[in-house]
């Protein structure tokens, strides 16, 4: 009887940004859909008023459904049966519910039979689902790959795939393989152009793709015979319905167990080509990857969120000494930090989104008419930020939510480690996390270039000069000496002018910025509501300390020094 | 031969009506007080219950009722779901409940002369409402509603009506060719059994749960009102039902359903309350299990879930 919307008031606090009345005037265009369809928005509140009723439904089916469901699906998981991946029973279940009450197309143009919603909502409702079941929201998230056939399909195949997907088909997104992990422009899979039928065919082994079976999958081939890197590859349209391709296993992971990762063997697939051939990799993956990695942000806030519930439930009601032992500094402290990062980790994933809102909708305005030159600066103002935070929120928020995990489990003590409470499952699947969708370290090195070109600084001054209560100054002069020591650990890092210098030390410093900009978006966020005052007096207080001993460490590790650290040759 | 002819010619018809034009389902559905989780003040100091500390919801078990009525909607094209409902103002939700679930329009009874009835006014009130509506196949109910907890008024409407009735359904297997066939629920197992249609059927809570709200109905609905809720209205969205009908949640008064007064509200309710008195259980709550899998594992469930185990 759990509502997961209405019972975590934060959510609705980052629903209502102000920023939020260009996003919705942007998405719908000035509201020109309210005549053309029955369900289509009048005005702003109207389209707000849906998004909250609309994340309500969510709330209900993940409290009454997805959550009870948690603990059977981690235990039974997926299967294969005659070459098709059978969910478990209660996957099945969330699946059906979140299907019947439309929310699998949420940001699809209404044209396809979805309901038009910002990223915002949609990634609130990852949030919702993925503190529900960690495992479950890789199989509803899918419905990223139908954002990017929107982007880069033709209108003939966006008019063919996405009302499938509006309607509850699953999609999947096939690209690594067994020698093309992080490094994906080392795909192998042949994509191969037959004259006669004017079709492409596709041959060979993918490896670890979440929902192998979905209906509608994108994968990424070799259609350039002879090529070697990231430029002989082209993204592609597999549809189920051709049956042309085995499933050789299922893998039998740590966490997010209901989730199917599959192994697929492609046999003469037949194939439609996405785009242009050649810019599979280095524009639509790319583009994907994005997508994915703002939604592993929006599953790592959802961990963390449901672990910090299961500390703070177990800590108020477990007795030891003869009281509860949430009145232990030692435990309290943990749960106050747990908070702070947890908060620190969702403003960031709704800052982020804002961004990737806005960049959005001004591309698909372009396609339509050409933009002012306002609204092109204005884009390219939106995806520049949108760029440079997404690979900090994946890495940050991911990292966080394994401490959260750890954290929580520790706090269970003895009961955390056996399989009795769902910490056990929460901490298994965090895991993964800080892995798929490029790890924590290849964030960094995306993020690096946030640091190098300036771009976090210039946001950081942008915070800076936000008008704020004249109470919460305090908070901006730390953050302001915290941003001049940033600025220090920058420049003696750059001045050395040595690329593998600068990657030694470029988790330290993305760390740094992280810390700041989190620590800045706690504070808008207490100015608009006082609430978030004790976490932005942790997360600031603890961001302070973390960034001195990082740039102690930057000032004390020069170049000379990574001898230590290199393997023997 | 000729007759024979006619009587297949006849009987087509028959079956093509119930085929083209679908079901016309009524479903009965409450707003009752959220009594699951229930705080001090749940109830009054005369016995009553405290609707205001309460949350209002729509009867568990009429949710039951309504997703068999979907259920049969989705199977049979062409067939309508109205919801009717009587109560204050404020049960309009319980319409838009159901047009967000997929019914396709409803009826709010409300008015003060209504106010007090037990369950012998309500379901005079209600059946002269489902007569006022004239045309349906199949009227569905929840087997009780979790306020009174009674179940009397969908058997009574159905002797108001003078229409046959089935109880405790589990399941609607078919409803075609005029004949209607459901599985019941029992103490000790399942019944299936066929009537005649049109007929009351109330259903209970081990049915399947109703269908999720979604989205884009919630979206069309949800500026749907009563005429009394439109005037209270100040703000915008009004002028919107104008060019759209379905909009317009029909609110009917004592005047517009054909009744004797002397059998609504206080008056024809011979129902007193006498005494309240505070039970406290001294045996716990006390639950039959079966020795199948399905129970001993919803058994392990609740256990798990409550921590007694583990």
């Amino acid at each position: 009887m759990a509502n997961f919307f209405t019972d975590n008031t934060d959510l609705l606090f980052h629903l209502q940004h102000p920023l939020m009345k260009k996003i919705v005037a942007l998405k719908e265009r000035d509201f020109e859909d309210k005549d053309k369809f029955d369900y289509a928005p009048m005005d702003f509140e109207d389209a707000m008023d849906s998004y909250e009723k609309v994340l309500e439904i969510v709330g209900e089916i993940c409290g009454d459904i997805v959550a009870p469901n948690a603990e059977s699906v981690d235990a039974e998981g997926p299967k294969i049966v005659n070459n098709e991946v059978i969910y478990a029973k209660g996957t099945q279940e969330n699946l059906d519910a979140l299907v019947k009450a439309g929310l699998m197309g949420i940001t699809l143009p209404r044209k396809y039979e979805g309901l038009n919603f910002p990223i915002v909502p949609y990634i609130m409702a990852a949030d919702i689902v993925s503190r529900a079941d960690a495992g479950f929201v890789n199989i509803w998230g899918l419905q990223d790959c139908a954002e990017t056939i929107n982007e880069f399909a033709s209108e003939d195949q966006k008019e063919r795939f996405l009302p499938r997907i509006s309607n509850g088909e699953t999609a999947a997104m096939d690209l690594t393989e067994p020698d093309a992990g992080s490094d994906l422009q080392a795909v192998q899979l042949k994509a191969t152009y037959n004259e006669k039928d004017g079709k492409w065919y596709l041959n060979g082994v993918k490896r670890f793709i979440t929902n192998g079976d979905g209906h509608v999958s994108l994968v990424l081939a070799r259609s350039e015979a002879g090529t070697t890197d990231g430029r002989g590859l082209s993204m592609f349209i597999y549809d189920r319905n051709h049956k042309k391709v085995t499933i050789r296993r299922i893998e039998n992971k740590m966490g997010i167990k209901g989730s199917p990762t599959c192994e697929l063997v492609f046999k003469d697939a037949p194939a439609e080509l996405v785009g242009q051939t050649r810019m599979g990799l280095i524009k639509y993956v790319m583009a994907l990857m994005n997508g994915a990695r703002l939604g592993i942000g929006a599953q790592s806030v959802g961990i963390s969120e449901a672990a910090y519930r299961e500390a703070l439930a177990y800590a108020e009601e477990r007795k030891q000494f003869g009281k509860t032992i949430i009145e232990f500094p030692a435990v309290y402290e943990l749960l106050a930090t747990m908070k702070a990062r947890l908060d620190a980790s969702r403003t960031l994933l709704y800052e982020t989104s804002r961004y990737v809102d806005i960049y959005k909708s001004y591309m698909h305005i372009s396609e339509e008419r050409q933009l002012t030159k306002e609204e092109r600066a204005d884009m390219k103002y939106y995806q520049r930020l949108a760029d440079f935070f997404t690979p900090l929120l994946k890495g940050m928020t991911s990292e966080y939510c394994n401490q959260l995990a750890y954290d929580s489990l520790q706090i269970h003590g003895g009961s955390g480690f056996m399989k009795d409470y769902p910490i056990e499952r929460i901490y298994r699947d965090a895991r993964i996390t800080t892995i798929y969708e490029g790890t924590t370290q290849l964030q960094v090195v995306a993020a690096i270039r946030g640091v190098t070109t300036g771009s976090y600084l210039d946001r950081i001054r942008e915070f800076e000069a936000m008008a704020i209560k004249p109470e919460l100054h305090g908070f901006r002069r730390t953050l302001i000496g915290m941003t001049e020591e940033y600025e220090k650990a920058v420049r003696q890092v750059m001045e050395v002018k040595d690329n593998e210098y600068l990657d030694f030390h470029a988790r330290r410093l993305v760390e740094m910025a992280g810390h700041i900009i989190m620590g800045y978006l706690l504070l808008l966020d207490t100015e608009r509501d006082d609430k978030f005052r004790t976490s932005t007096e942790i997360y600031v207080r603890m961001g302070r300390s973390e960034n001195r001993a990082r740039a102690e460490y930057i000032a004390n590790c020069t170049i000379d020094d990574l001898g230590f650290f290199k393997p023997a040759q | 031969m000729r007759s024979f002819v006619i009587f297949v010619f006849l009987k087509i018809k028959l079956i093509l009506k119930f085929y083209k034009m679908g079901l016309k389902i009524i479903v009965l559905a409450k707003q009752v007080p959220d009594t699951r989780n229930v705080g001090k003040d749940a109830m009054k100091a005369d016995g009553t219950v405290n609707r205001a500390a309460l949350p209002a919801i729509f009867n568990p078990e009429d949710l039951n009722a309504l997703e068999q009525a979907l259920r049969l909607k989705d199977k049979y094209k062409g067939s309508t779901v109205t919801v009717l409902t009587m109560g204050p103002g404020r049960a309009a939700d319980i319409i838009r409940e159901g047009l967000f679930r997929g019914a396709d329009d409803g009826y709010l009874l409300t008015d003060r002369a209504f106010a007090g009835s037990d369950t012998l006014a309500t379901s005079y009130a209600i059946s002269c409402a489902i007569r006022k509506i004239k045309s349906f196949d199949l009227i569905m109910a929840g087997r009780q509603a979790i306020d009174g907890d009674t179940a009397q008024v969908g058997p009574q409407v159905a002797e108001k009506l003078n229409l046959p009735q089935i109880t405790y359904a589990e399941e609607i297997l078919k409803a075609e060719k005029g004949k209607i066939l459901v599985k019941r629920r029992l103490e000790r197992g399942v019944e299936t059994v066929e009537g005649p249609l049109p007929c009351v059927v109330t259903v209970n809570g081990s049915a399947a749960p109703c269908r999720p709200r979604a989205a884009k109905l919630l979206m069309k609905y949800k500026h749907a009102k009563t005429m009394s809720e439109k005037q209270s209205q100040s703000e915008d969205y009004i002028d919107m039902s104008t060019d759209r009908p379905y909009l317009n949640i029909a609110e009917w008064s004592v005047n517009d359903v054909e009744t004797d007064d002397k059998w609504l509200g206080l008056t024809g309710s011979p129902t007193k309350v006498k005494k309240i008195e505070n039970v406290v259980f001294q045996a716990k709550e006390s639950k039959v299990l079966s020795d199948s899998d399905k129970d001993i594992e919803e058994l392990m469930r609740e256990l798990i879930l409550n921590h007694t185990i583990g």
